[in-house]
Parts: C-alpha cells; sequence; structure tokens
C-alpha cells in the first residue's frame, strides 16, 4: 500500500533556509521511491490540514526551534499522525545543550568542561567580573555558542579574554541562555546513529577539515570550503570510541530512530561529546548524507524504512 | 585518502567569484517571506492597485493578435515603438532624446552589468554615494572594479565630497571610470539630489573626465507630483542614463532601458547580444500596449498615493518607538527610509533578534562597499500595509531595547565579530 507521507520543512526559526534545503532532498529522494509525498512549511493552518488529511506519517526536516525542541513532535502526538524521530519530551532533553552534555557526560563519556549562562545572570551579577571567573576556570581558548540552535549560527571561537564580550554578545543574538565550553583543538566529527530492526547503530563517521580553520556557516553551506573525509581518518581505537560515544548519547537522551552527534576527536583520542541534533541536515553539504553513502545506503530508502519503523510503532 | 570538497570545480573559479558564499545573515532573509514576518526588509512595489484582468486581457490579445512577432526572437535593442515611448516617459523628467538612442534591457539591473562591463576593468574605480545600491555594488563587485564612496547628506551627493574623493583618487594613481548615482529618491538613502547641485555635480564629472551613471527607478514616484530635471537633461554626451518599468508598472517584466551617447550605445547593443541576444520581445510588446492603451500616468499617481499614505505611517511610528539618539531620512518619495541608530547598535549581529521578534529590515553594511554602516539599516515601506508598517517599527523597537540591555551589560565599546555578507538576495534589493 503506498503511504502519505509528509515532510514538514521551513517553520520560522533561524534555519529556516537550511530547513527548506533539507526538505526539498528529503522529499525528492522518497519521491523518486514512488512514494506518495507532500512537502509543507509549518504554520498556522498546519494544524487542522493534519487533523483532515491524516498523513500516514511525518518526517520532521525543521532545524532549530519547534522542529528540535519537540513542540512539533508533541503537535503529532496530540493529533495521532505517527513520526520519524525523537519523542516529544525527549527531543527537550537533546535541545538544551547544557541538559545533553550533562546527561552524556554523566553516562561516562568527555565533553569539553563548560558553563551554561542566561543573560540576566550577566547583567545582574556584573559582566566583567563573570568574564574574569570564567576565564579563570575554563581557561582559554573557547567556543561560545547559544543555548539552542545549531548550524553554527551564533557560534565562535574566543583566543583571547578580550574577544568574550563580543562573542557573547553575538550569540545572546541568537537567545538569552548561552554556552562557553573548553574549545578542544582537534579532529572534528559528526557520527550519524540510526536505529533499525537490528538496533541502534553508528554510521561511518565524517571528518570535517574547513580550509578557514572554522567550521562556520559559511564553511558548512558553501560547497569547496570544507573537506570531508567519510569514513574519518582514524585509528581504529578512536573510531571505535566516536561510535560508541553517539551511540551513547543516543541512548542516554532517549532518542529514536536518526541522530547526529557532533564531536571532537583530541589529540590524545579522547572523543569530546559537544551536541547531538534530533533533525540532522540533510543538504547537499550536510554530513548525515555523506555518512549514509558511505555506509552503501541510499538516503531516500534509508528514510522509506524509518517511515515504516514510525507507523508500525503507532500499530497500523 | 581523498577528501571530498563537495565542489569538483573549485579550482576552476574565476577570482570574481570570491565573494560568492553562503552567509548567515542572507540566510535569515529567507523568514522574511513569511507572512508571520513584517518584512521592511523587501523593495518590492505594491501591485495589487493594478489592473489585473484588464491586463490579463491585453496579455490574451497580444498572443492572439501578434503571437509570432510576441513570441519570435527580437531586435538586441529592443523594438523600436517601446523604445519611441521611453522617449515619451522621459521627456517627463526633461529628457529629449532619439529612440535610436535607447537600448531596452532585461531590467536596469542588465544595463547596470552591461555599462560596467564595457568601460571597466578589473581595478577600475567607481565613485558611489556613500550608501548605494546593493545590487549596483555586487554588479562592481563581479567585474572587479573598485568601489569608492562619496558622502551625501540630506539634499544628496555633496559636490565637495565628489571633488575631494577624485583628487584622492588622482593622487592615489587610481582610474576612475565612472559617478554611480540614484539622484531622485535614493535607495537606500531615501533622499533627493537638490536641484542648484544637479549641474555642480555634472560640471565635476565633466571636467574630471568621469562619465556619470545616473539611474533613476523612482523619478515618477516623487510625492509632491514635482518631477525632478534629470542630469542627462543637461548633459548628454557625459550621463548615461538607466530607467526602469519595475517601479512605475511591474518587476516579474524584468524590463528597463538604457539611454547613452550613440557611440556608447552601440557598444551595449554589441554587450547586450552577446548576454541576451535580444531583451524579451513578449513583455517589451505587452508593455508599449500598456503604455498606448492605459491610463499609466493615473497608475503611477495611484502608487504614488499610497506610497506617500505609507512613508507618513512609517515616519510616525519611528518618531513613536525609537530610542533617543536614533535618525532618519525623510523621503519626499520612492520606497526607502534610512535610519542611523544610537552608537554602539550593529544592525547586521542585531538581525537574528528581530527575525525572533518577526520583523526584517536589510543591515547598512549591504549597501557599503568598504564594510562601513554598521549602525545603520533600510527601512522599506512600499510593500506591507500602513498598519503592518507601524506593527513592525513597534517589533523594531523592542528588538532595540533587548539589544541595548545587552550592550549595556558588556558595554558598547566592542568590536563585533564579522557576520559575514549582509547583502540580501536580489529579490529583496
Amino acid at each position: 500500500m503506498s503511504r502519505h507521507v509528509v515532510v514538514l520543512a521551513g517553520g520560522l526559526s533561524h534555519e529556516r533556509d537550511v530547513s527548506l534545503r533539507s526538505g526539498s532532498r528529503l522529499y525528492e529522494s522518497l519521491r523518486n521511491l514512488g512514494m506518495e509525498v507532500t512537502l509543507r512549511d509549518v504554520d498556522s493552518d498546519l494544524i487542522p490540514w493534519l487533523v483532515e488529511t491524516k498523513p500516514d506519517a511525518a518526517i520532521i526536516a525543521l532545524h532549530g526551534g519547534r522542529g528540535e525542541n519537540g513542540a512539533i513532535q508533541g503537535i503529532l502526538e496530540m493529533v495521532g499522525i505517527p513520526y520519524l524521530g525523537t519523542p516529544t519530551k525527549n527531543c527537550r532533553l537533546a535541545w538544551e545543550k547544557n541538559i545533553a552534555k550533562n546527561l552524556v557526560e554523566r553516562s561516562g563519556f568527555t565533553t569539553p568542561p563548560w558553563m551554561s549562562l542566561s543573560h540576566n545572570t550577566f547583567r545582574d551579577l556584573g559582566a566583567g567580573a563573570l568574564i574574569d571567573a570564567l576565564v579563570g576556570y575554563l581557561g582559554l581558548p573557547l567556543m561560545v555558542k547559544p543555548q539552542h540552535g545549531g548550524s553554527a549560527l551564533g557560534a565562535s571561537v574566543v583566543r583571547a579574554a578580550g574577544e568574550l564580550p563580543a562573542a557573547l554578545v553575538g550569540a545572546f543574538a541568537y537567545g538569552d541562555i548561552i554556552v562557553v565550553e573548553v574549545f578542544v583543538d582537534g579532529v572534528e566529527l559528526a557520527i550519524t546513529v540510526i536505529e533499525e530492526a537490528d538496533g541502534a547503530r553508528a554510521l561511518p563517521p565524517v571528518e570535517i577539515s574547513p580550509s578557514s580553520g572554522i567550521f562556520d556557516y559559511e564553511s558548512r553551506y558553501t560547497a569547496g570550503l570544507t573537506t570531508y573525509f567519510t569514513p574519518a581518518r582514524l585509528s581504529d581505537e578512536v573510531a571505535a570510541a566516536a561510535a560508541d560515544l553517539a551511540i551513547g548519547a543516543h541512548r542516554v537522551l532517549g532518542l529514536r530512530d536518526v541522530s547526529r552527534t557532533d564531536a571532537i576527536a583530541a589529540p590524545d583520542g579522547t572523543v569530546h561529546f559537544l551536541e547531538v541534533n534530533v533533525s540532522p541536515g540533510l543538504t547537499e553539504t550536510s554530513m548525515l548524507p555523506m555518512s549514509v553513502e558511505a555506509a552503501g545506503r541510499d538516503l531516500g530508502e534509508l528514510y522509506a524504512n524509518l517511515v515504516e519503523r514510525a507507523i508500525g510503532r503507532a500499530g497500523r | 585518502m581523498t577528501g571530498n570538497s563537495l565542489d569538483q570545480h573549485m579550482q576552476r573559479y574565476a577570482q570574481r567569484t570570491n565573494g560568492m558564499r553562503a552567509s548567515a545573515i542572507r540566510a535569515l532573509f529567507a523568514v522574511a517571506n513569511r507572512p508571520e514576518v513584517v518584512s521592511l526588509a523587501g523593495g518590492m512595489p505594491y501591485l495589487k492597485s493594478l489592473p489585473l484582468e484588464s491586463l490579463a486581457s491585453e496579455a490574451a490579445a497580444l498572443v492572439s493578435e501578434e503571437g509570432l512577432v510576441a513570441l519570435q526572437y527580437g531586435s538586441g535593442q529592443g523594438i523600436p515603438q517601446l523604445r519611441e515611448q521611453i522617449c515619451q516617459v522621459m521627456a517627463l523628467e526633461g529628457i529629449s532624446a532619439h529612440p535610436d538612442d535607447v537600448m531596452v534591457t532585461v531590467g536596469s539591473q542588465m544595463a547596470l552589468d552591461l555599462t560596467t562591463r564595457i568601460f571597466c576593468d578589473p581595478g577600475d574605480v567607481i565613485l558611489a554615494e556613500a550608501p548605494s545600491y546593493v545590487g549596483a555594488l555586487g554588479t562592481f563587485r563581479a567585474y572587479q572594479a573598485d568601489v569608492v564612496h562619496v558622502a551625501m547628506d540630506d539634499d544628496g551627493l555633496i559636490p565637495e565630497a565628489l571633488v575631494a574623493a577624485i583628487d584622492a583618487c588622482a593622487v592615489a594613481g587610481r582610474r576612475v571610470k565612472l559617478l554611480y548615482t540614484i539622484p531622485n529618491f535614493h535607495n537606500p538613502a531615501g533622499v533627493t539630489l537638490s536641484d542648484e547641485r544637479r549641474p555642480i555635480i555634472a560640471e565635476i564629472c565633466r571636467e574630471a573626465g568621469i562619465a556619470i551613471l545616473e539611474d533613476n527607478p523612482y523619478g515618477l514616484l516623487g510625492f509632491d507630483d514635482r518631477l525632478r530635471r534629470a542630469l542627462r537633461s543637461d548633459d548628454p554626451d557625459n550621463v548615461i542614463y538607466l530607467g526602469s518599468f519595475s517601479k512605475t508598472f511591474a518587476p516579474g517584466l524584468r524590463v528597463g532601458w538604457v539611454l547613452a551617447p550613440h557611440a556608447v550605445r552601440e557598444k551595449l547593443v554589441l554587450a547586450n547580444e552577446a548576454a541576451t541576444l535580444n531583451p524579451p520581445v513578449f513583455n517589451q510588446m505587452l508593455i508599449s500596449r500598456y503604455l498606448a492603451k492605459f491610463d499609466w500616468l493615473s497608475q503611477v499617481k495611484a502608487y504614488r498615493h499610497t506610497y506617500a499614505e505609507r512613508r507618513d505611517a512609517m515616519l510616525g511610528a519611528l518618531q513613536m518607538h525609537m530610542p533617543e539618539g536614533t535618525t532618519w531620512t525623510n523621503p519626499d518619495g520612492g520606497f526607502y527610509v534610512w535610519v542611523t541608530l544610537p552608537e554602539g547598535f550593529d544592525a547586521a549581529a542585531m538581525l537574528p533578534r528581530a527575525v525572533t521578534a518577526r520583523v526584517a529590515y536589510v543591515p547598512g553594511t549591504a549597501f557599503y562597499a568598504d564594510g562601513l554602516g554598521s549602525r545603520q539599516l533600510r527601512l522599506s515601506y512600499c510593500f506591507p500595509t500602513s498598519e503592518r508598517i507601524v506593527e513592525g517599527i513597534r517589533r523594531l523597537a523592542t528588538v532595540l531595547d533587548s539589544e541595548l540591555d545587552v550592550m549595556r551589560t558588556f558595554g558598547t565599546t566592542m568590536s563585533r565579530p564579522a557576520v559575514g555578507p549582509a547583502s540580501p538576495s536580489p529579490d529583496t534589493a
């Protein structure tokens, strides 16, 4: 029986542009398999449309905001549409970067030391003293990023204490809470985990080597500015540690179907957890499709299988 | 093991592609088109007052009556009848021109491209107002010309600043080819070159051997119904004039024109043929019928009335909501208000906060080739209704409040991290 799948993409987050590209690629991949697919934006007509149309399943290709914080997942649960991906309550654990780091660290994995702070804290306790305390506690260099969201928006590397105020202001433009963590200089990795009938397993990790040295928005979405190695050029031990970390994060945070963990392999072989994405990018320059291809899989077929699992979970 | 850069042509691109990169700021404009967002960013004309049903009948008649011509290749210079009508349009602004010296282009943007193409070698200097039209800066960059900005005030380009810029270029051994100027209802600054300064600017350029590229898309959209005399009117040999139907009729048809001295026009036609073969014949013929059969001047008057009302709404809302120390221009026509924020604000860095608050604008840095304009932003009042404009300004005020709060926390003198190119996509330029 042909399934009707809705791919949700767009939305109003800062990552709308990336989401539209992810959604479009997924739409094409599934249509090529002969599936009935609707590519749909998220707006005030969405809920009535879902109720009336009753698609067999939904895939959330939204990045940032409601697509990753559990809001859309909750709506789908309320209107009874099976969906691919992490349940609403667990999305929040991954969405809050400091909570994800905390839970992953408690499970025995390594993550760079960090502090999560609100703008109110800086304002009320004095930015100068707090910045001094931060640098004294975490040292330099540091990575500053918004608590929420991806695509490196609002993220910057701070190598001198004097750069910290500007980096904080840049991150606060994306939200009221930021994460400041120790910057680990090493091999940047993206490890995709997929969960099928045989359980969760890691796909070949992607090694990211931006020509500028920083994997910022420009390096992510301008083809040619970053070189990717899939699988990453890692020793067997480090590759296994990276896979363990990604599967561990997937499990401890209660993620489902698919996730992508961003990590750094330090020169000493330690793999540090940075953050995890419940709705990984699927654009032409995104890492999940590279891993899928390196695993010898077809992106459309993989997502079609995951859709069937989602429908099966709902007992349909 | 060889990595994959995802672009096997990376080593083959021309140097002029160096700035063609993804930009976080540019990506934020994807949200601007959503109805939840009040977009004060786009320079899109308000087309709802066009007589769409009559135009549909006219387009159908064009196909049935003249389809074999309208759907065929055409002249690289444009169809003669439209060029004659363009001369009549330009006569409204005091321009006396022969249709032979007019060339129709794919929007005046193409005319801008072709003019730069035939005049500028890499490293040549183009003088342009500070700030200047983002689409022109992109074209100049594509031809590797260097833009030197010239200061403006409420009366437009400052003659003394123009002389100083020309002298500075001469001292530096730089070759200045063109002065690019938007004399009427400037994009983005909203100001108009005063009548007194027009002959002075023309004379300065003539004496310095610099051709003037006069870009006049908004000339007929003055709110006082007074038509300003074009620079081209008094100096036909040294002024290349660009006109457009995008603001007075419909931008989707992409029809503009260039009026140039005969020898320049000949080169432009060859360049136009090399670039596009010919401008779209169907669109030219539709516009020709529109000019001949419709009361298009009344339509322009209706546009003026709509835009004036919206300008008033924007200026009133700015007066009511903007924080102390904010200044803005008071346009007598066109589409834009140019806002300067108090010291310490960075309009590009603030844009994510604005998107969260569901309001969009274009950061000022997009309108400078030299990185200036961080405290400035362009607001457009042409497309949203007055009510939406007021709501948008109210939202912008909350954004400024939040930004000010953060600036007070961290100090206002920090140097901000670079946020990348702030240029919007062409549809919002």
